[in-house]
């Protein structure tokens, strides 16, 4: 009856043949009512039903997922944390879920593998200098640690980057955040859901909802394939399927979903011990703990949701990986996929009430979801257990598109989605 | 690599075309329009799973278009010049 990682039962379950392990979460029918119903189990979803149960006291709570958990944008992303954004409203929630994650581990009793080797966006201009230097001075004054660069700083933590006189790309520095870093990502989503679990959730998966029970104008409940469940307060965290559900409820959203690729090649020995990002040719790369290079770069130009991704991004991925580490010409390549995103005019997400009263949107991440997770679930379940904003997630409300007060993060911290 | 067929150049790469909306999203007209009727001519789309109108454009050619297409198959299933800059 073993469900926890200690050395003490690794070493019992070694000497009974492995065969007390049990699984890490309850797999329930679904009840017919609930006081929360959280849409979608992916980390957002499952760190939602974690904190409705751990800060709210709010137990009665069922996590629908349509597949598996953690099957979507949590297991397809590159697994890096961190929070160099510009504007104080970005830099109030990324930065919440940068601290949540530093405690993750401890809160969860999880290992989620947070390893902070620390992350450089590169400039290759002196103009591009100048913008680092204005980002370095607002993530400071903002609270959040930055350093600026220089090409000596770089060539120190990513001597293996191409220096070459005739690089197409050359370093003139770059910015610098020493705590960002990489986390095991199906880590995350398991260590919510064990944690959810033990506080009471269900979590239900293979559950597909069908359409939204609507009376009085409010949204009541979910019709899906394993049958009718009600609850009074209603939250999805469905990622690049965030407009097909708000069809269903009968309203719009400033999406379009388009597929993010990304790919790993095969394992070598350790050589590059942090993240690197290049917008030159507007691709990151980092090396997992089981020595694959990660490989990621920008959306695909086409708005899909095929979860393959077209060629001529991951042609044009791989020769900007190329250009930034010629040392990598003879690697293979393992494995490459895509996961639908949530693209929002601004480059912001949209956490808040929808304009069906009861539902609950937190979506809209686009390419940079996985680092929010501690906070994207933080602050849907404060609304769903509260119907309120807090200072965090208000900024972020649907209601931006209207007012006009956008975050535009790809003005302010150059973000690529 | 996908072709993608322009009326007026005929099948060509798709890294030539670049998406530019829902087709028949009108700009509304008039002194008097409500911010929720910007709002949402300016940001809220249909993004639907499946079957999809769109305006693309060639940018070799500049030409605008409507292409239907199957966002989950990316399968293309009709190109229509626009007529006088309005889908047809």
């Amino acid at each position: 009856m073993t469900t926890r990682y200690s050395a003490l039962s690794l070493l019992k379950e070694g000497l009974a043949g492995q065969t007390g392990w049990k699984p890490a979460w309850r797999s329930p029918e679904p009840k017919p009512t609930y006081d929360a119903i959280v849409i979608g189990g992916g980390g957002h979803g499952l760190a939602t039903a974690y904190y409705l149960a751990k800060n709210h006291g709010i137990t009665r709570v069922a996590v629908l997922e349509k597949g598996w958990i953690g099957g979507g944008n949590t297991g397809r992303n590159t697994t890096v944390v961190r929070s160099n954004y510009y504007y104080p409203e970005s830099v109030a929630l990324y930065g919440l879920a940068h601290r949540l994650y530093e405690g993750l581990s401890k809160d969860l009793n999880y290992n989620v593998m947070l390893s902070q080797r620390g992350m450089v966006n590169l400039c290759h201009s002196v103009g591009e200098m100048e913008i680092g230097a204005r980002t370095v001075n607002a993530m400071q004054i903002n609270g959040i640690d930055a350093e600026l660069f220089s090409p000596e700083d770089v060539r120190r933590v990513a001597p293996i980057y191409n220096f070459s006189p005739n690089a197409r790309f050359p370093v003139f520095g770059g910015i610098w955040q020493g705590r960002a870093g990489t986390a095991r990502h199906d880590a995350v989503a398991w260590g919510y859901a064990r944690g959810a679990s033990r506080l009471g959730v269900d979590i239900i998966q293979n559950c597909e909802i069908t359409d939204f029970i609507i009376e009085g104008g409010r949204c009541r409940g979910v019709r899906t394939t394993r049958g009718d469940i009600r609850a009074e307060r209603i939250g999805m965290a469905v990622a690049g399927h965030s407009s097909v559900l708000a069809a269903k409820a009968g309203f719009r959203l400033p999406i379009n979903s388009y597929a993010l690729q990304a790919c790993v090649s095969e394992p070598v020995k350790p050589i590059l011990d942090t993240v690197v990002l290049s917008p030159g040719v507007g691709v990151y790369v980092s090396q997992s703990d089981k020595g694959e290079m990660v490989i990621g770069g920008a959306l695909d130009r086409v708005p899909s949701y095929g979860q393959r991704g077209n060629l001529p991004t991951l042609e044009g991925v791989v020769a900007g990986t190329l250009e930034m580490f010629p040392i990598f010409g003879q690697l293979k390549l393992m494995r490459q996929w895509a996961g639908i995103v949530d693209v929002v005019p601004d480059s912001s997400p949209i956490i808040g009430e929808s304009p069906l009263p009861g539902l609950f949107l937190n979506c809209g991440w686009g390419t940079g979801g996985f680092k929010a997770i501690p906070a994207g679930g933080t602050l849907l379940a404060n609304l769903l257990a509260t119907g309120r904003h807090n200072d965090i997630s208000r900024p972020f409300d649907l209601d931006r598109f209207a007012t006009g007060r956008l975050i535009d993060e790809a003005a302010g911290s150059g973000i690529a989605h | 690599m996908q072709l993608f067929p322009c009326p007026f150049c005929g099948p060509r790469d798709e890294t030539e075309f670049h998406y530019g909306g829902d087709a028949g999203n009108a700009r509304p007209d008039g002194a008097d329009v409500p911010i929720e009727r910007w709002a949402n001519y300016l940001h809220m789309r249909g993004n639907p799973k499946g079957v999809a109108r769109e305006v693309w454009v060639h940018m070799n050619c500049s030409e605008f278009f409507v292409m239907e297409r199957d966002t989950v198959t990316h399968e293309v299933l009709s190109s229509t010049a626009l007529d006088g800059g309005h889908a047809q």
